[in-house]
């Protein structure tokens, strides 16, 4: 189907050294979590291969039993998942609303809606955290998960609210005549044919949240038994100076969820930017 | 594991959903079934509630406040009109602060949008798209806290004559033997670009995920036809694809402006905006923390919002001419 055999070199050279400079940085930090701490100071990690082979799992160990990195993986997780459930939910409600009902001033909040969408998040933390400081929810998981569900609302709104909208209305009607419930409906028809847009909404939420330093650097405070895995490895960066061996083996732990959801969840992620536009 | 944290990771994972179910499920039953209009009027409300609670707590009544703050001094207990402000434009180490967003703003920016394009558009057309896609989507899955430490080892550096670990100094002394290593994150004419290098790396996927999807967008039947009428490659880019796509450009370089504007983890862990590398977030950290100045740290966040405010206006302008889908 397509011609031109030269340029057809020259594009895959290309794309293939873009592939290398992309995993490379990754490829040696990998590679160095597993190599001996003298070694890592002394050789780079390309450096690895030469026999004789010297692998380790120390520094994983280490990391995971003294460098806090265990119960901060943890943490990390009850953290992510209520903030990807609670925004994604709470907006999908919102969405139906303003998909399927009627009600006053609907155009006039949605407009609120997008215009909250690109609110600077440094807009809000002074006062959310002297907020928290009153209430005690400072250093409280609940906190961080009413603060990450704020954040994403507005985002997740819209975006399930131009997907909800477009689904058949002749289903919902039909549904309704059959005597259905609002929340019947909701969990039923609607929850199930937003599958593409939940699926690529839930994966942005949780990579943003797990991924998150500012939000839980602010309003956890730092103390170590409830801190993210990003609150613990800046606090790593900091104290250990060129202690390698175990920020490398402490990114790599950091990294592996989301890059398992990335893998598996892709298709999804794709097909849910995409189904933005379909109609039924 | 003691018991503690097993319980909270169950209430995380069952309880939250099941309390939000709960909720819906019980205001229908409040409202009943009966079809007035009055009913559909307070089940929306209903249904509304939970994220219009939030978003006024976490977003409206704080920024609000923190406009109002911008207007106080450190410890928020008296009005200073416009000094805050003063500073910021005054301030010589300030003005750094400034000069470094605005470099991270043109170039993350606009080199992102540009490798994020290109790419998708190479990708198109050779058959291990989706490997490609991945990996260079993959940066974008991990934290700026992980990306840093991954580059600050990139970047190491040893001095000259001894052995290069890191390996962008190995890399080329190996190519240039006459080559002296660069202290990359403390060398002051470089450092900015070693941050924004990073930064660029890890959004390019973004850029060509969403890019790469608007191209699959357009109708293949287009481009065969342009094919056939012997339109070459670059025509076709010129006239159909660019054209086409202008739309989803401009949304990813809009994601992308309003991102830079708000860096802040890439600088905290990398350089902490020491040797001139600040930012306007990481500004604000420290006028928070270190400097207890909440007056000053809000008219930052202020210039943040007034700089991101146009982008509102054309958010909100393009919903309303009905093109929300763009």
């Amino acid at each position: 189907m397509r011609r031109a055999k030269p340029s057809r070199i020259v594009l895959n050279i290309v794309v293939i050294l873009l592939c290398l400079i992309w995993s490379v940085p990754t490829l040696g930090l990998l590679i160095s979590s597993f190599r001996p701490r003298n070694l890592i100071s002394l050789t780079g990690w390309w450096e690895a291969f030469k026999t004789p082979l010297q692998f380790t799992f120390d520094n994983y160990t280490h990391v995971l039993s003294q460098g806090h990195m265990g119960l901060s993986f943890i943490n990390s997780l009850i953290i992510s998942i209520p903030a990807t459930v609670m925004p994604i939910l709470i907006a999908a409600y919102a969405a139906y609303a303003f998909s399927w009902m009627k009600f006053p001033f609907k155009d006039g909040l949605f407009v609120m809606i997008v215009g909250l969408l690109v609110v600077p998040i440094q807009m809000t933390l002074i006062p959310v955290l002297r907020l928290f400081n009153k209430l005690g929810l400072t250093g409280s998981f609940a906190g961080v998960w009413l603060a990450h569900t704020g954040y994403g609302l507005p985002f997740a709104v819209y975006l399930l609210r131009n997907f909800i909208q477009d689904l058949p209305g002749s289903v919902i009607e039909s549904a309704k005549i059959d005597g259905a419930s609002h929340p019947q409906i909701f969990f039923h028809l609607v929850l199930p044919m937003s599958v593409p847009a939940i699926a690529s909404l839930a994966i942005f939420q949780f990579m943003w949240v797990w991924n998150d330093l500012l939000v839980s650097l602010i309003y956890l405070g730092g103390t170590a038994d409830v801190a993210p895995m990003t609150v613990t490895m800046s606090n790593m960066v900091n104290s250990y100076g060129g202690g390698w061996e175990y920020l490398t083996a402490a990114a790599f732990i950091s990294m592996l969820l989301p890059m398992i959801v990335f893998f598996t969840l892709q298709k999804y992620f794709v097909r849910g930017i995409l189904a933005g536009s379909v109609k039924g | 594991m003691n018991s503690g944290i097993v319980w909270k990771l169950l209430t995380a994972i069952v309880g939250v959903p099941l309390i939000l179910a709960g909720y819906i499920y019980l205001s229908e039953k409040l409202i009943g079934r009966r079809r007035q209009r009055r009913n559909d009027v307070a089940r929306a409300f209903f249904w509304l509630l939970p994220a219009f609670v939030l978003i006024g707590v976490f977003l409206i009544y704080p920024s609000i406040s923190t406009i109002i703050l911008s207007f106080k001094n450190a410890d928020s207990t008296g009005f200073v009109g416009f000094q805050n402000y003063r500073a910021l434009f005054s301030d010589s180490s300030m003005l750094i602060v400034l000069r470094n967003n605005a470099v991270w703003l043109v170039f993350f920016t606009l080199i992102t949008l540009t490798l994020g394009l290109l790419i998708a558009l190479l990708a198109d057309r050779v058959k291990y798209e989706a490997a490609v896609k991945a990996l260079i989507f993959l940066p974008m899955a991990i934290s700026f806290v992980a990306a840093g430490i991954i580059w600050k080892f990139m970047y190491d550096y040893q001095p000259m004559g001894m052995k290069q670990t890191g390996t962008l100094n190995a890399l080329l002394s190996a190519v240039n033997p006459k080559y002296q290593p660069n202290a990359w994150l403390f060398n002051t004419k470089t450092n900015n670009a070693a941050l924004i290098a990073v930064g660029i790396w890890m959004w390019t996927g973004f850029a060509m995920v969403i890019l790469s999807a608007g191209l699959k967008g357009i109708p293949v039947e287009l481009l065969e036809a342009a094919r056939i009428d012997g339109a070459s490659e670059f025509q076709i880019l010129n006239r159909i694809t660019l054209p086409l796509l202008a739309p989803t450009i401009t949304v990813v370089g809009t994601t992308l402006v309003i991102d830079v504007l708000k860096i802040f983890d890439v600088v905290y862990v990398m350089t902490n905006g020491n040797l001139g590398t600040d930012v306007i977030a990481n500004r604000m950290y420290k006028e928070m923390f270190n400097y207890h100045n909440y007056g000053q740290a809000s008219a930052m966040a202020v210039l943040l919002l007034v700089v991101i405010v146009p982008v509102m206006i054309v958010n909100i302008k393009r919903f309303k001419n009905g093109g929300q889908n763009a």
